[in-house]
């Protein structure tokens, strides 16, 4: 009976009790839309593409991203200019699948791919979430100022033969004897 | 046109009154809930989020009103009237202060218990006639919370009645000029408490529209105004569950003399939603046994002995 | 007065007609559940208002929702409704209808020559209880050993 009581009563009024206690305590509430929270620059939102320092594209049309993301939101295709770099002819990313997982930006060699800690992205038609690459495209390096891949890469473009890369010793010509 | 009891200038404030304080409780309760939870709740709408009801209004009058195919339409359709109408029917008898009141009727206490009782209809037609095991499921729980809870709660009134020697609600009122009933009475004002949270589906005992484990119970297929109306029916439950203690155990609008009996009347009212609205906000639910085991077992009994020793305590003093 | 005894008699009236008509069952318990809330209305005119207040409380408000517990309890669907409006047609109308006109004929007949009681004197819950308690006490004595024997049958069937 005793512990009938304790069970029924008193334990129900400690919880009242303790839920009223409540009342003088601050609210947790941030109210979004008019005070911001703080982002953190590793936050992982909106996806873009950088450029390198001389304002070229740095993607190389690898599709490494393409592979790596899970829900297979990103598609591209390779294209080449004349001096022969790589680019891609489209970037396409929807933003309707994307989980801003970030496996993306851990795959790409370049650097190119990056994610931002924008997260604003709502649309009224669903269209308007796929992304091209005029629109994923910024004038900046984004995280990583001075990498150039070109500049560190043995592949010859215009302007920079073989062996003219950053740390990159000349080519050896193997028909000769020379050492 | 006249001030008095029953006139039609009393009737018409009254039932505009009640309509609006029992719509304006769902701003209310959404807040109180906010505050207890560390939250702040509706805030954005008007002052104070004070217009989020009028929006939820116009959402709720311009939503599609669904009548599934497969329901039985008639009772599909009558069912949120009758909740609607019979607590709108209890506040008739209810005193809220010297001639403020519909009707002064002298088995006012009995028409309550009538009522409450009537209310079971509406949930176990809607229930019923919906066609969707949910529903019907909740109809089932409601149905036998709602009938036995109804004997300890006329049984538990009973104790308030033998002390007046009436059963109009303006005599307890009076016959409560010198103590509160719930001194005398306090047993009989816990079981009344707990069968008015049942008998209004307030959180603890909302076994019968248990979100988590039959969608919503009874009204599942609902959608816009008929789904308001059990919405509102459910705040106006909680408001008459609230004046009846009042009227029952805390001497209605009596109170020190600085502030109009109405005024008293509507401050001991709040105080029982604001209760109502942190047991909802504290309080989990029970499972469906455990309610009706604790009902026949041990309130049932608790109220008879009430009862007993009422009645006997009144005999010795005469 | 008058007019409210003989309104709420002609629906009285009207609905149970309705509840032997319908043949949807829940309809049909509506139905019956407004001639009770009528007859209470009677009650109410004729000086009554306990017993009313009973009548709604007890068969309206009880009973009649233990009806629709056991209704939901069967699930009675299109096939009961079929059944039933194979019954409402045919000869079986004939033997309740000739019976029900007999009846009529003797109630007119009663009414015609016996006084019918006109004044209204109300009757409060203290002399129903006075009298229940007082001459009736027997009779309200067997019926709570019969309700006391309905219990533990109850409870009995319950406990196997």
């Amino acid at each position: 009976m005793i512990k009938l009581i304790k069970d029924t009563l008193i334990s129900q009024v400690v919880t009242l009790w303790t839920v009223f206690v409540h009342m003088f305590v601050k609210a947790d509430t941030v109210e979004y839309p008019d005070q911001k929270p703080y982002m953190f620059p590793r936050w992982r939102g909106r996806i873009i593409l950088s450029r390198d320092p001389d304002g070229e594209e740095r993607c190389v049309a690898c599709n490494l991203c393409a592979v790596a993301c899970p829900v297979d939101c990103i598609a591209l295709q390779k294209a080449e200019d004349e001096e022969g770099r790589w680019y891609p002819e489209f970037f396409r990313i929807n933003f309707s699948r994307c989980i801003m997982c970030g496996f993306c930006e851990e795959a790409c060699p370049t650097n190119a791919i990056q994610l931002t800690p924008d997260f604003e992205m709502a649309e009224y038609v669903r269209q308007d979430m796929v992304w091209e690459k005029e629109d994923l495209l910024i004038s900046g390096t984004g995280k990583y100022h001075d990498y150039n891949f070109y500049r560190v890469a043995g592949m010859a473009i215009g302007g920079k033969g073989k062996g003219e890369a950053k740390n990159e010793a000349p080519p050896v010509d193997v028909r000769s004897l020379l050492p | 046109m006249t001030w008095e009891v029953g006139s039609a200038l009393n009737i018409a404030a009254i039932l505009i009154l009640v309509v609006v304080i029992a719509a304006m409780l769902i701003w209310v309760e959404r807040r109180l809930l906010g505050l207890w939870q560390e939250r702040l709740g509706p805030n954005r709408v008007g002052w104070f989020g004070l217009m989020q009801v009028v929006a939820d209004m116009v959402k709720i009058f311009t939503k599609e009103d669904w009548v599934p195919p497969f329901s039985d339409k008639f009772s599909f359709v009558l069912a949120p009237n009758i909740i609607m109408i019979v607590v709108l029917m209890s506040f008739s008898v209810i005193p809220f202060a010297p001639g403020v009141g519909v009707s002064d009727s002298n088995v006012g206490v009995l028409f309550i218990l009538a009522m409450a009782s009537l209310g079971a209809y509406s949930v176990m037609l809607a229930g019923l006639s919906s066609n969707n095991k949910y529903s019907l499921l909740g109809a089932l729980r409601a149905a036998a919370q709602m009938v036995s809870y109804e004997v300890f709660m006329g049984i538990s009134l009973l104790g308030v009645v033998a002390l007046t020697g009436s059963f109009s609600l303006r005599d307890v009122v009076l016959a409560q000029a010198d103590g509160w009933y719930v001194i005398p009475q306090f047993v009989g004002f816990v079981i009344f408490l707990i069968a008015g949270i049942a008998e209004s589906h307030r959180v603890p005992f909302d076994i019968p529209e248990a979100e988590q484990e039959i969608v919503a119970g009874y009204h599942t297929e609902y959608s816009g105004m008929k789904f308001g109306m059990f919405f509102v029916g459910e705040y106006l439950g909680l408001v008459l569950v609230s004046s009846l203690i009042t009227v029952f155990f805390f001497g209605g609008w009596m109170g020190p003399a600085f502030l109009p009996g109405i005024v008293w009347f509507v401050i001991k009212a709040f105080v029982f939603i604001a209760f109502f609205i942190l047991l909802r906000a504290a309080l989990p639910r029970p499972r469906y046994d455990q309610l009706m085991s604790y009902g026949w077992l041990f309130l049932l009994p608790l109220s008879l002995l009430n009862l007993l020793i009422t009645a006997a305590v009144i005999l010795m003093g005469s | 007065m008058t007019v409210l005894f003989y309104l709420s008699a002609i629906i009285a009236v009207i609905s149970t007609v309705a509840v032997i008509l319908q043949s949807n069952i829940v309809h049909a318990l509506i139905y019956l559940i407004l001639s009770l809330l009528a007859v209470a209305v009677v009650f109410y005119s004729v000086g009554a208002p306990f017993a009313a207040m009973l009548e709604a409380i007890v068969y309206a408000g009880a009973i009649m929702v233990l009806f629709l517990f056991v209704i939901m309890m069967l699930n009675l669907g299109q096939r009961s409704h079929a059944q039933e409006q194979e019954w409402l047609s045919g000869k079986i109308w004939i033997g309740p209808s000739v019976m029900a006109a007999i009846l009529l004929v003797q109630l007119l007949s009663v009414v015609t020559t016996e006084q019918a009681v006109t004044e209204v004197v109300e009757v409060g819950v203290q002399e129903v209880g006075l009298m229940l308690f007082g001459p009736y006490v027997l009779a309200v004595e067997i019926a709570s050993l019969l309700l006391l024997a309905g219990l533990v049958s109850a409870y009995h069937l319950a406990k196997k």
